[in-house]
């Protein structure tokens, strides 16, 4: 039963990356003349980014990743907004998307304050690095590179693992310095799972890459947090998500003053980002317990490929 | 305030201290954009780039756009706070400021009870959003 559900999946998979590259490859030759573009009005831009954002504020609930990883992508590739507005926008997006989640998950203890903390100053620092280099680079480097990080969290997506309840025999001795532990209630299981974690210094040199790429290409970093903290770490899974979605009101906010003290915000871009992304999230929640997760990782493979790939072509000028 | 905050079984009470200024900061701070923006898009204030002109600069790289609309860099947007464009960034500021502030009202705690590692890292944070906001910390420009 199991083996045929993940023979459809994969074939699902494969489906999704052949209607991904055909999306991305075909409308290409047509939206790289700059007059081939859509001739709307700056309120039908306005507007159709919102729609844009709402849509992919559900499918990030559904698909339990970030706003900020479809957007930058999307808006980048099939947007008339320069990359730079677009990142600036991208990281608000997952800045503000973070500050509404976080109240509820620190307060359910799901997220946990002493393992965001440490995790998060490091990430910031390089966050700072990635966002102020990222807007020193040309165009087509960040198009490229841009486009193979997406393409990277597709693969990321496919082969990854996840362990709900990762085994740590001992703590290290930096997380005990720093007292990172703690409680959570499960109420599938309904009981209480007490965790510790391992590996920090290892976790604290990723994290430093993690918080780069971020700040570089605008995006949330929740598709290398969640694994980092789970697997490396040896953090819960539920907690894992939920630290590193809090983690992103941190990251994000240290990269998002770079772009807003270069001036690569436009509030035109980025109010009806924020707004669209943040309803189409709560819409999503709404709509978590009705929806396949299959389905939807479909579809969220769909749209990175799609994006990732029409970023690898503009970095190659076509 | 005390029995607000009164530490849980799963959350601390830095946790949940951290949690109630964050839960008021991005309630203000959606607010105050919607607001900004609905003034922005409506013209109660004029804009500092007209709106109807934003398409022929929302495709220049940031550096060419901030030298053809004689936009200022840094904090230098405060001096056209008062346009319905820039008038966006107070929100934005603001929202992007919450964590700071987070940060600040918790750390009278860590102090308290001697946690001086947990203590460092928060003043260290503290210290970096403080200089990256200031436009201080930033390279490549």
């Amino acid at each position: 039963m199991d083996r045929r559900f993940d023979t459809r999946v994969w074939r699902g998979m494969v489906i999704a990356l052949a209607v991904g590259v055909f999306l991305t490859v075909a409308p290409a030759p047509a939206l790289a003349a700059e007059g081939a573009m859509l001739d709307l009005p700056w309120w039908g831009w306005a507007g159709l980014l919102f729609v844009v954002s709402f849509g992919l504020g559900i499918v990030a609930v559904l698909g339990g990743i970030g706003g900020g990883v479809l957007f930058v992508p999307v808006v980048g590739g099939f947007f008339p907004f320069h990359i730079d507005f677009v990142r600036g926008a991208g990281l608000l997006v997952a800045l503000a998307g973070a500050l509404a989640a976080g109240p509820g998950l620190l307060r359910s203890g799901m997220a946990n304050l002493r393992l965001a903390l440490p995790l998060g100053l490091i990430a910031s620092i390089f966050a700072i690095f990635g966002a102020s280099i990222g807007l020193a680079l040309p165009d087509h480097v960040i198009n490229f590179a841009l486009g193979g990080t997406i393409l990277g969290i597709v693969v990321l997506m496919l082969l990854g693992r996840k362990s709900e309840l990762p085994e740590v025999p001992q703590a290290d001795r930096l997380s005990n310095a720093l007292r990172i532990s703690g409680v959570f209630h499960d109420p599938y299981r309904e009981k209480d799972i007490d965790w510790k974690i391992h590996r920090t210094p290892l976790g604290l040199v990723l994290f430093a890459g993690i918080g780069f790429l971020a700040g570089m290409f605008g995006l949330g970093a929740g598709w290398a947090n969640v694994p980092v903290l789970n697997l490396v770490l040896g953090a819960p899974l539920k907690v894992s998500v939920a630290t590193s979605k809090f983690m992103l009101s941190i990251v994000d906010t240290a990269a998002a003053w770079v772009y807003l003290n270069a001036g690569a915000v436009l509030a035109l871009v980025a109010a009806p980002s924020i707004v669209g992304i943040m309803l189409g999230s709560v819409i999503g929640a709404r709509l978590l317990a009705r929806t396949r997760a299959s389905v939807i990782r479909v579809v969220v493979i769909v749209l990175l490929v799609a994006a990732g790939s029409r970023a690898l072509l503009k970095g190659f000028g076509i | 305030m005390a029995r607000r905050f009164r530490k849980t079984f799963y959350a601390t009470r830095e946790q949940l201290i951290y949690a109630a200024a964050l839960d008021f900061g991005m309630k203000a701070g959606l607010a105050l954009l919607v607001a900004t923006f609905a003034v922005y898009v409506s013209g109660l204030l004029a804009p500092h780039v007209p709106i109807d002109e934003l398409s022929g600069y929302w495709g220049l790289p940031v550096d060419e756009y901030l030298a053809a609309a004689n936009v200022p860099r840094g904090w230098g947007w405060l001096a056209l706070a008062l346009t319905g464009d820039y008038l966006n960034f107070v929100s934005i500021a603001f929202l992007s400021g919450v964590t700071v502030v987070c940060y600040a009202r918790i750390l009278v705690y860590p102090l308290k009870s001697r946690d001086y590692p947990f203590a460092g890292i928060v003043v260290a944070q503290i210290v970096v959003l403080l200089l990256v906001a200031s436009g201080i910390l930033a390279v490549g420009h």
